[in-house]
């Protein structure tokens, strides 16, 4: 299905039953039995959020009450609203029946199993709907015999039930009941209705069991699983609805972790392995983006010469498949097969599958490439980033979109971090520098902003001797921008520079700058002017500090004046 | 081809007319119990009308006045605003395109109304009580001068006449891009789909922010767009199953368990064409205006142009009774076509039990067809010619041989007076036809229920 995004407003907000939902809240907070009434018709409305809420405070008064009370004033509550005339009601009333089982006199446990059997053939599908969803609650609180005897047969009358949606509600039923019953009777009382909902006609019911698959493994246990959940699982991934397939995909890695070990790798290899072949190359991209995001996990579970002799060409394809999406996948769950057969193997097709991400047409792939940079650079190591991803770093400060470029100079700085000042000397610095020169004035700007990023992480050398003369140069930039922004810099890296500089260099630009035409300009180099008066200040305080000129003060108080 | 004759069996009683504002009727819809019937109109106004209880025992005597299940109105209220899509330059009308109501689950009732873009849940409730006695405010709201408060009084809530609130408690926008012409609320009580020319959505009751688009019948490249969808129904009974219908006359049942997306149908349903009668109008006539399900969920009802067709689900290759509503315009097609006649969408209508079928023509003439006897009546739905709880005459178009008495020559039959909008109670024998802006109610008080076997 594609879902059609659509904007609308939400229930329209009108006294009347909207105005009832805070009342439900409060009422929650009193706590107190003759709260029950006000409840019980808050239970009834047509509007569902009022109904969740009004039955969550019942269900938290039901466990103030003692047993007797219990019998005394909830269950009959319970049994009116199951006899309601709306089906409002009697939704409400599905999720009450767990709360008040374990606690009442086994009269009265009859009673309610009896309710919650006629609400599970309800002529509504509604309340089919809301007993099937709260089948599994209600299973865990009764006792194994009438598990056996009364809930079994519920849950395979609403597995058949003729609507979808209760059918498919009855399958998240299926693990509750599974993971309660011993073993031995799995295979007569629950397997055959999990065999029918794996096949059934509606895609909706095959991939609700997709989605729980993981969930339903553990709760039949691994002889069923062998000889049941496998071939299941095979024919979801090849069901004919893509959803179906896709729900499957994702389960790939989950599914295949927790088979029985001793022989994993054989159903692997024989039966799962196949299958995940045929996804690489499905028509659907979501299905393959799903595979993608899990199929990496597998080499763990495989082993090196399996790793290599299978995985890895379907890794490849992926890192080739048109969608970008997937291609992302791989990338991001690289770490999974670095440590399986190490980086090195992947290196030769991994570039130009990086390259291609890097320059692909939507900016949101792009940025998403240059977040996993620092990660893959660590992997790589030092040598083979300057190889070969180095001038992809480079090329990111001058793309068009805005955000590359923020996030290319983020970028810049986790790698000086990673590989050290003297690396970022010795190459990526003058090529940062060098862009100060660009005849676009947005490069020139980025130099700033890369100069803001790197200067701290490059320590205090390389900003004063390399850093600060370009900045330095760059306020008489003819762009008012550039300016203003060579203000905003010296202010950031001011705290880096040595006071030597600060008094010298900063100080006479930053009183030019203060009486540049332009009004931005004047404004923060006034702020940054205020701003570096602190760090004097600083200065002053610690040990060998330089001595402040009188003057300087004055004078700045003046130019305040002036401005204010 | 002749006209049939009056059956001196069928005894209808005229019951009233009721002339709304000057605005033409667009959609007409009883409710799942037949006690309420919805109209809808081109100014974006809906009308409710309610049927009285009727008196204990007997039925009334026809002349005698009285409540005897007269519909009355129950409730008016503004459900569309003319609206502007800035993005096109195109303005969006507030005519009502359908109304559908939702079974009913308390003692509200809620309802879908539509336009071509914008689809709305009311929410239709009485009110007999109010609260008296507040302490701040008098009895007309203004606030009390607080020096006057002497002591403190609990509100009570005491009954006051009958108010009947609507208010809209779901708005379901931005889903279409062309015009919606079609809801259908589906059997699991919580979905329903709206389709427009080229595509249905799904949508759930309570969420308004996401729709799921079921099919899509797009091009890729708009040239080659071939037909348009006209109509959709979900199946009575079955949620998985829903039927449309195209203007190239083609029905196709799509099975919503098969595929997320159902632009693959599970069953086509198609005439062959009979290439004897082929002509320039061929395509256009063959255009369904309305599908509709039996209530049994076994057969397809289709109106287009000229005829109303039975379709048994089992059978796709063609329907399995055809009824001609108005075969003497065959001859006539081109100067329909000059006056955009030809393109006029009539709806058909079941009865309860599904023996009858009932589509609209023109000249205020509506016909009803026996599915047992094959044969068909035409009746008139305008005041000018029958009085109120008068016994409906049967009319004729005179198409040759004896002229009787009170036939009408096909050339004075009045084209702007068209009978495209019906309903036909869920129960009883009661039906309501919309004339532009006229809404009359007929019922057959000599078998006013119809027992399903």
């Amino acid at each position: 299905m594609k879902a059609a995004a659509a904007e609308g407003g939400g229930p329209c907000r009108a006294d009347g039953d909207d105005s009832l939902y805070p009342i439900a809240v409060l009422i929650d907070e009193l706590r107190n039995e003759d709260v029950q009434p006000p409840l019980e018709s808050l239970a009834t409305v047509e509007e569902t959020v009022v109904r969740d809420k009004a039955v969550e405070s019942l269900r938290k008064i039901s466990q103030e009450h003692s047993p007797v009370d219990l019998e005394v004033h909830f269950e009959p509550l319970v049994k009116r609203l199951a006899s309601g005339d709306w089906f409002t009601s009697r939704t409400s009333a599905c999720g009450l029946f767990s709360v008040c089982y374990p606690r009442v006199s086994s009269t009265v446990k009859a009673e309610i199993r009896q309710h919650f059997r006629t609400l599970c053939s309800d002529d509504t599908p509604m309340v089919r709907r809301a007993a099937a969803s709260k089948l599994g609650e209600f299973a865990k609180v009764l006792e194994l015999d009438y598990i056996k005897s009364d809930i079994i047969s519920l849950f395979t009358a609403l597995a058949s039930d003729e609507q979808d949606s209760v059918r498919l509600l009855a399958v998240e039923a299926c693990v509750s009941i599974a993971t309660l019953l011993p073993q031995e009777d799995l295979e007569t009382l629950v397997m055959p209705t999990l065999r029918q909902a794996a096949e059934d006609k509606s895609w909706r019911v095959r991939y609700m069991v997709a989605d729980k698959f993981s969930e339903l493994q553990k709760a039949v246990g691994p002889e069923i699983t062998k000889n049941d959940l496998v071939p299941a699982f095979q024919n979801l991934l090849k069901d004919c609805e893509a959803e179906v397939r896709a729900a499957a995909a994702n389960k790939v890695k989950e599914f295949c972790e927790n088979l029985p070990e001793d022989n994993r790798e054989q159903i692997i290899m024989t039966h799962i392995l196949p299958c995940v072949k045929e996804l690489v190359s499905d028509t659907n991209q979501h299905v393959k983006s799903a595979l993608a995001s899990v199929i990496m996990g597998l080499s763990t579970i495989l082993g090196k010469d399996n790793t290599i002799e299978h995985l890895l060409p379907l890794f490849l394809a992926q890192l080739k498949d048109e969608c970008p999406e997937v291609r992302l996948n791989i990338i991001s769950n690289l770490d999974c097969v670095n440590e399986v057969i190490g980086i090195r193997q992947l290196s030769q097709s991994l570039l130009p599958a990086i390259v291609e991400l890097a320059e692909d047409a939507k900016w949101r792939v792009r940025l998403a490439i240059i977040e996993y940079m620092p990660l893959l650079a660590g992997q790589l190591g030092v040598e083979f980033f300057d190889e070969k991803l180095n001038t992809l770093c480079m090329a990111w400060l001058i793309d068009h979109v805005y955000a590359i470029r923020e996030a290319a100079t983020c970028n810049l700085m986790k790698l000086v971090e990673k590989f050290g000042a003297e690396w970022a000397q010795n190459t990526i610095v003058p090529k940062v520098l060098g862009m100060a020169n660009d005849p676009n004035y947005l490069h020139r700007m980025t130099t700033l902003f890369c100069i803001n990023a790197l200067s701290e992480a490059c320590g205090q050398d390389i900003t004063t001797k390399q850093m600060l003369p370009v900045v330095l140069k760059m306020s008489n930039d003819q762009v008012a921008n550039v300016r203003f922004n060579v203000a905003k810099s010296l202010q950031k890296i001011g705290p880096v520079l040595d006071s030597n500089a600060l008094q010298a260099e900063v100080k006479p630009v930053l009183e030019k700058l203060a009486t540049d035409t332009d009004m931005d300009v004047k404004y923060f180099a006034q702020e940054a002017i205020s701003a570096t008066r602190a760090v004097f200040a600083l200065h002053a305080a610690a040990p060998s500090p330089p001595v402040l000129d009188a003057n300087f003060e004055k004078q700045m108080e003046q130019q305040a004046v002036c401005f204010h | 081809m002749g006209e049939d004759a009056e059956s001196p069996k069928i005894n209808h009683t005229f019951l009233r007319d009721y002339v709304t504002e000057a605005d033409v009727i667009s959609t007409v819809e009883f409710n799942q119990t037949g006690d309420l019937l919805a109209t809808g109109d081109k100014g974006g106004r809906v009308v409710i009308f309610q049927r009285e209880t009727e008196s204990k025992g007997e039925y009334e005597e026809a002349g005698e006045t009285g409540d005897s299940g007269e519909y009355n109105v129950y409730s008016t209220f503004q459900s569309h605003e003319p609206d502007f899509d800035y993005l096109k330059s195109l303005e969006i009308e507030e005519k009502i395109n359908k109304i559908r109501w939702l079974p009913q689950q308390n003692a509200a009732h809620f309802l879908l109304s539509t336009n071509d873009k914008t689809i709305k849940l009311w929410k239709v409730s009485e009110r007999d009580k109010r609260p008296e006695g507040y302490n701040l405010k008098d009895e007309e709201g203004r606030i009390k001068d607080i020096s006057t408060i002497t002591s403190l009084q609990v509100p009570v809530l005491k009954p006051t006449d009958l108010m009947v609130e609507v208010r809209p408690r779901r708005v379901f926008s931005n889903g279409h891009t062309y015009h919606v012409n079609s809801i259908s609320v589906n059997s699991d009580g919580e979905t329903y789909l709206s389709a427009d020319d080229l595509r249905i959505n799904m949508w759930h009751l309570g969420i308004t922010d996401r729709s799921f688009n079921i099919v899509d019948i797009k091009p890729a490249n708009m040239e080659d767009l071939t037909e348009v969808i006209t109509s959709a129904e979900f199946h009575p009974h079955h949620c998985h199953l829903f039927v449309y219908s195209s203007s190239k006359g083609t029905l196709r049942l799509c099975d919503m368990r098969a595929s997320a997306l159902c632009d693959k149908h599970t069953k086509l349903f198609e005439e062959p064409e009979d290439p004897g009668s082929r002509s320039f109008f061929s395509e256009i006539i063959s255009s369904v205006s309305d599908v509709k399900f039996s209530h049994n969920g076994r057969y397809l009802l289709t109106r287009d142009y000229l005829t109303a067709k039975v379709w048994d689900l089992h059978m796709d290759k063609g329907p399995v009774e055809t009824y001609q509503v108005h075969e003497y315009l065959r001859s006539k097609l081109c100067s329909l076509y000059e006056n955009d006649c030809i393109f006029d969408k009539f709806e058909c209508v079941w009865n309860s039990s599904d023996s009858v079928i009932m589509t609209g023509a023109y000249n205020s003439f509506f016909r009803m067809f026996d599915r047992e006897t094959g044969r068909g009546v035409t009746l008139e739905a305008w005041r000018e010619s029958s009085k109120p709880r008068a016994v409906l005459r049967t009319r004729r178009v005179y198409t040759g041989g004896k002229r009787r008495r009170g036939d009408v020559g096909v050339d004075s039959l009045d084209f702007s007076k068209k009978i495209l909008h019906m309903a036909w109670h869920p129960s009883e024998n009661i039906i309501a036809i919309a004339a532009t802006n006229n809404l009359y109610i007929f019922q057959d008080r000599v078998n006013p229920e119809t027992h399903v076997p």
